[in-house]
Order: C-alpha cells, then structure tokens, then sequence
C-alpha cells in the first residue's frame, strides 16, 4: 500500500456537483504519490467531535502542480454533511494516499470503466493514465436518476465511447449499467474493466467481464472506521495467490481488487472454507 | 510542587509496570493498533512505553462476519471476534519486526478455554521484545457459554493462575477486565491472587445498536462492544475503584493500565489521578493513528503544568481527597 501521511488539510474549494460536493483540499507532498484508486481518510469535525470514525473517499482528482486533492461527497450520513457545511478556508484532518490502487499493465490497454453514481470519482484520471501510455477507454456511467450520475462531461472529453444509464430513464438508456455491458466489451474490444459502485453492481459486472473474457478490477466500498488498517472492520473474504480465502482489510489490500477473486456470495457470511473459520465453529 | 516554572522535559515520566517500570507510561489498546506496523508509520513506536498487540489465539481464526462496526455517540461498536493468524504466526512474523525496531511489545492473548490461554502464554517464553502477557478474559466477541472469563471470580482465577504457571517468571501477567460486572473489585482482587502482575481496565462494555432502516441490528453479530470517550466515565470509576480497595488493603497493590475513551493528555491524566500507572489509547487510534504519542506529549505537559515532577507522584492523586464509598 500507499505510504500515507496525516495533514491538516486546507478545504480550498467546496462546490455543489449535481447531487453531490466537490471538495478540493491543499495537500502539499501528498498529490504526487497518489495513484488512480488510491484513497483519503477524513476526520469529521474537530478534537471533540462525537463521529469518532474516518470517513473514507476515493480520490477523484490529485494535481501535483497545484498540491491538491479533489474529493466527491455524497452528503448522505451525518459525518458527511458535517464536512460539506464546511467553509473554504476550514481544515480538515486528512491521512492520504490509501490504500491499494487499480492495477496498470505496462503498455496499451483497451479498457472500459463502468461506474454507479459518483464511484466513477477516480476512473478519469485512471483513463488519462491508460490513454498516456498508448491504451483507449470507454465508459458506461449509471446512476438512479440523472442527477445523480457524476463525470459525464469529463467522459466525453476523454472518448466518444460514453454510455449513460438511469435506472429511470431520466436520461440516456433505461436500465442498470449491466444491460449495455457485454455489447460494449465487444464493441471497444476491451480487455479490462474497471468498476467502481455497490457491492451488487460490482459483481455482476465482475461476471459478465469474465464470462467475456476480460479482466475485472473493482474498487470496493465497504465501511471502514480507520481506513489505515488497524480496526479490521472493512474486511471481505477474498481468495489468495495461494487459493487460501481469507478475510482481508478493503483499506489495505483493497479498495482495488481483482474481482474474480472476490467471494462476492459469501459476503457478510463465514464460509466454511475460510481461514481460520474453524475456530469460530464453522465447518 | 511549583507549578510556576518546571519544564515538561523534566518531568519523570518513569511508570511502574508489573515488578519493575517501562520509560513512560503510554501504550496502545489491544485491538486498536494491530501489531503494530500499520501506526508505525504516524510514530515511532519504541518512544512509547509499550504496544498492547491485538489479542492473539493459539490457531487461525478468522472473526466474525461483516458489518462489525457501527459509530454511536462518542464511540463506536466492533465484533470484530479476534480475527487472527494464531500465536505461530505472530511469534514468527510479526514479533521479530517490533523487536529489531526496539519496540516493547505487551502481548494480549486469549482462548476459548483455559489451557488455550496457557498454550498461547507458553509461546512468549523467551521472545525478543516481549515485556509482558496481558490476558484477554474480557473480550465480548468470545462465547464461553455466553459469559466472558472476567465475570465470574473463579475462571478469572483459574485463567490468570494457568498462564502465571506457563509464562516466564519475568514477565509481569496482566488481566483485561470487563466492567459488565457487579463487583470489578472482586475479579480484581481473585486476579491478583491467581498470580497477576497487572490489571488492565477496562475491555468494551456490552451494547448494540439497531439500525432504523434496515430495521435489524446493526452488527452482523448483534451485539458488539462499546468503545470510545462515550465509555470513559465508566472506565475511570473502575480504575478508582480498584485503586480504592487496594489502598484500602482490601486485595494487595499491584499497577493498573488504565483505558477506555483515551483522546486527550488530559483524558490519560483523569485516569492517572484515578489509580492507573499506564494509560492506553484505544479506539481514537482509529480516528488518529498518531494519538499515542501526541497524548504521551500532552501527559507530561499536563503533569507539568500541574507541578508534578514524577508522573509517580500523580498516580492515585485524587484519592487524596477522601475515599469514594
């Protein structure tokens, strides 16, 4: 993983984006090692605050040049719209760069990155990235309602291959971004794809890949308390390099995973397989 | 005391530790730092008086299912159930690692029974970097038909006396008692009496939470335990309780690490006043890796500030001003 670093950050925009909040921190020596999936861990409120836990987003946008980073809120909970009543000028406290990042074959790679809602927050720095080195992106950006969809300009800027879903059809295709899924693989010829949303959305797309032949990475969003790695809450059972299942830490060895490694059925469960599972009378 | 002109730098901060002393008195909760590699990278560990590794078990073990948290008021709720490689795995690669860093390494064991609690203890003989055993007898996320060992005087006993045997005279054993009892001080007292060098108070009390939405428990499990300031009040009568009946000379005076709901200096320096000669910071790790020793810092400008010269010199301070019935 990412060697982290604990800031006080400065909040140098914060910015309504549809149905959510573009927050832009000044992190200095933080940007330049951020790799795309990588995330940051926030404190809410200050040294008395009652929310004890981090809250976890993935980084939508890291700028070397400019010593910042830029986050989407979703202000859903309490500790998240908490930091998006939060004033330009305010600081945050801020532990980045997290976690383990979506993995980048070296060379051209022809890629289709599918998000829900504002999970496509770190896949258009991943699309420069695979572009930089020769590769060509496609996307399938879904959401609930149009205004919840997040990034489909900055899609469009960077292919012509955008599809958009809405499970209400407020805009573009009606449906999960499952329905268009295998036509697009064979359309672009995609030999990966990239995801980022719930845990369902996740894999499902993990199966139709597969079943088309490609490759699958997910970046998972699972609760985490302390997203350094030591509360062991973000766990999911996942199948090793030497086909051992183990609960693994979504902070550490995630949120990027292959997600054909992924026990996606068995989650939230103690299969019997597991390591160590034994000992907690599973058999 | 004066007050007016110490400087933090010299106050000793010397804390008694079982038989002997560690150079400071701060380390972490069990369970809230894993082995230590993960906060290594916010503090240097070997500055602080010790890690409490998370609880370790003599085989694999892997916790119980997701979700296993959820935040409450000032705290939150785990059932993470010890997930764990197992004490082989520990003493084999994760022990050697604190130790080349010249980290002092408290372990927490556990087991489903008593001789599981013994075998565990037996692998730390010898060890490189081991200053002591605490054992875990309190943790919530282990059915011993129902009931953790530290509700009930005799398991205590029986537990704290198994590993007293098995481990290595020089080092201290500690209990981690729970407060969901009627009488700590009775536990505490059958733990010392078993042979225990220590006592650490307090594990997580019993809670859970439903979740409005879902309309089910929030915890996979159901039920959890509570950690974070919200438990603090409760920790800091515990710790002044059993300081309360040792100088009362009720159960004989052995060190007590204190803990629960840590964030501040200030907060260790309540639970120093109360009885404790060692603080450990627990779930605010969570919300800040680098609170051990940002809280060791503020601990002794907070003795400082106050004209303590030696932190021994606080330690039970506000029993001095009459004793709690």
């Amino acid at each position: 993983m990412a060697h982290p670093v604990q800031i006080q950050a400065e909040i140098v925009e914060i910015s309504p984006v549809g149905a959510y909040h573009r927050l832009v921190l000044r992190v200095p020596g933080i940007a330049e090692r951020v790799r795309p999936g990588h995330f940051a861990a926030l404190a809410v409120g200050g040294a008395d605050s009652s929310m004890l836990l981090r809250r976890a987003f993935s980084i939508h946008r890291a700028d070397p040049e400019a010593g910042t980073l830029s986050l989407v809120v979703s202000a859903e909970g309490r500790g998240t719209r908490e930091l998006v009543r939060s004033r330009v000028g305010d600081t945050v406290d801020v532990i980045a760069p997290l976690g383990t990042a979506f993995p980048l074959p070296v060379g051209p790679l022809t890629a289709l990155l599918v998000a829900g809602g504002y999970g496509s927050a770190p896949l258009f720095q991943l699309a420069e990235r695979i572009k930089e080195q020769g590769g060509s992106v496609g996307f399938i950006l879904g959401a609930a309602t149009a205004d919840r969809l997040f990034g489909v300009e900055q899609a469009q800027r960077l292919t012509p291959d955008v599809l958009v879903t809405t499970d209400d059809g407020s805009t573009g295709i009606k449906g999960l971004v499952t329905l268009p899924l295998a036509e697009a693989l064979k359309a672009i010829g995609a030999e990966a794809v990239y995801s980022c949303g719930p845990m369902g959305m996740l894999r499902a797309v993990t199966e139709i890949a597969n079943a088309e032949g490609a490759r699958s990475f997910c970046a998972v969003e699972e609760a985490m308390a302390c997203g350094v790695g030591v509360c062991m809450t973000c766990v999911l059972p996942v199948v090793g390099e030497d086909g051992v299942s183990r609960f693994v830490r979504s902070c550490v060895d995630g949120p990027c995973f292959d997600g054909s490694r992924i026990r996606w059925s068995d989650v939230g469960t103690i299969p019997a397989d597991l390591h160590g599972a034994a000992a907690m009378g599973v058999h | 005391m004066d007050a007016t002109d110490m400087d933090a730098t010299d106050v000793d901060l010397t804390a008694p530790f079982g038989g002997g002393t560690l150079p400071n008195p701060v380390t972490t909760a069990s369970g809230c730092a894993g082995y230590g590699r993960e906060i290594a990278k916010f503090q240097p560990l070997a500055e602080l008086g010790s890690i409490t590794t998370k609880t370790i078990m003599p085989y694999p073990r892997s916790g119980r299912p997701t979700p296993r948290m959820a935040e409450t008021p000032s705290g939150m709720l785990n059932s993470i159930g010890l997930q764990g490689s197992g004490i082989e795995h520990f003493v084999e690669h994760e022990l050697p690692w604190l130790a080349e860093r010249g980290v002092r390494v408290l372990v927490s064991i556990a087991g489903e029974r008593v001789e599981e609690f013994a075998e565990t203890a037996g692998h730390l003989n010898g060890r490189p970097g081991v200053i002591g055993i605490e054992a875990n007898i309190s943790c919530p996320n282990v059915a011993n038909r129902g009931l953790v060992f530290a509700c009930n005087p005799a398991t205590s006993f029986d537990v704290i006396s198994a590993v007293r045997e098995v481990a290595d005279p020089a080092l201290p054993v500690y209990a981690k008692l729970t407060p969901d009892v009627t009488s700590i001080t009775e536990i505490a007292a059958a733990c010392v009496k078993a042979g225990a060098d220590g006592l650490s108070l307090i594990n997580t009390l019993l809670g859970m939470a439903i979740d409005t939405t879902t309309l089910r428990p929030a915890l996979a499990s159901t039920t959890g335990g509570l950690s974070g300031p919200a438990i603090r009040p409760v920790a800091v009568r515990c710790v002044y309780q059993v300081h309360a009946a040792m100088r009362a000379g009720s159960m004989p005076t052995v060190p007590i690490l204190g803990m629960g709901g840590i964030r501040s200096g200030l907060d260790a320096l309540e639970f120093v006043l109360a009885g404790a000669s060692g603080v450990a910071v627990g779930t605010t790790i969570f919300n800040d890796p680098s609170a051990p020793l940002r809280v060791l810092d503020e601990l002794r400008e907070a003795l400082a500030a106050r004209g303590f010269g030696k932190l021994t010199d606080a330690i039970g301070f506000a029993h001095h001003q009459g004793e709690m019935t």
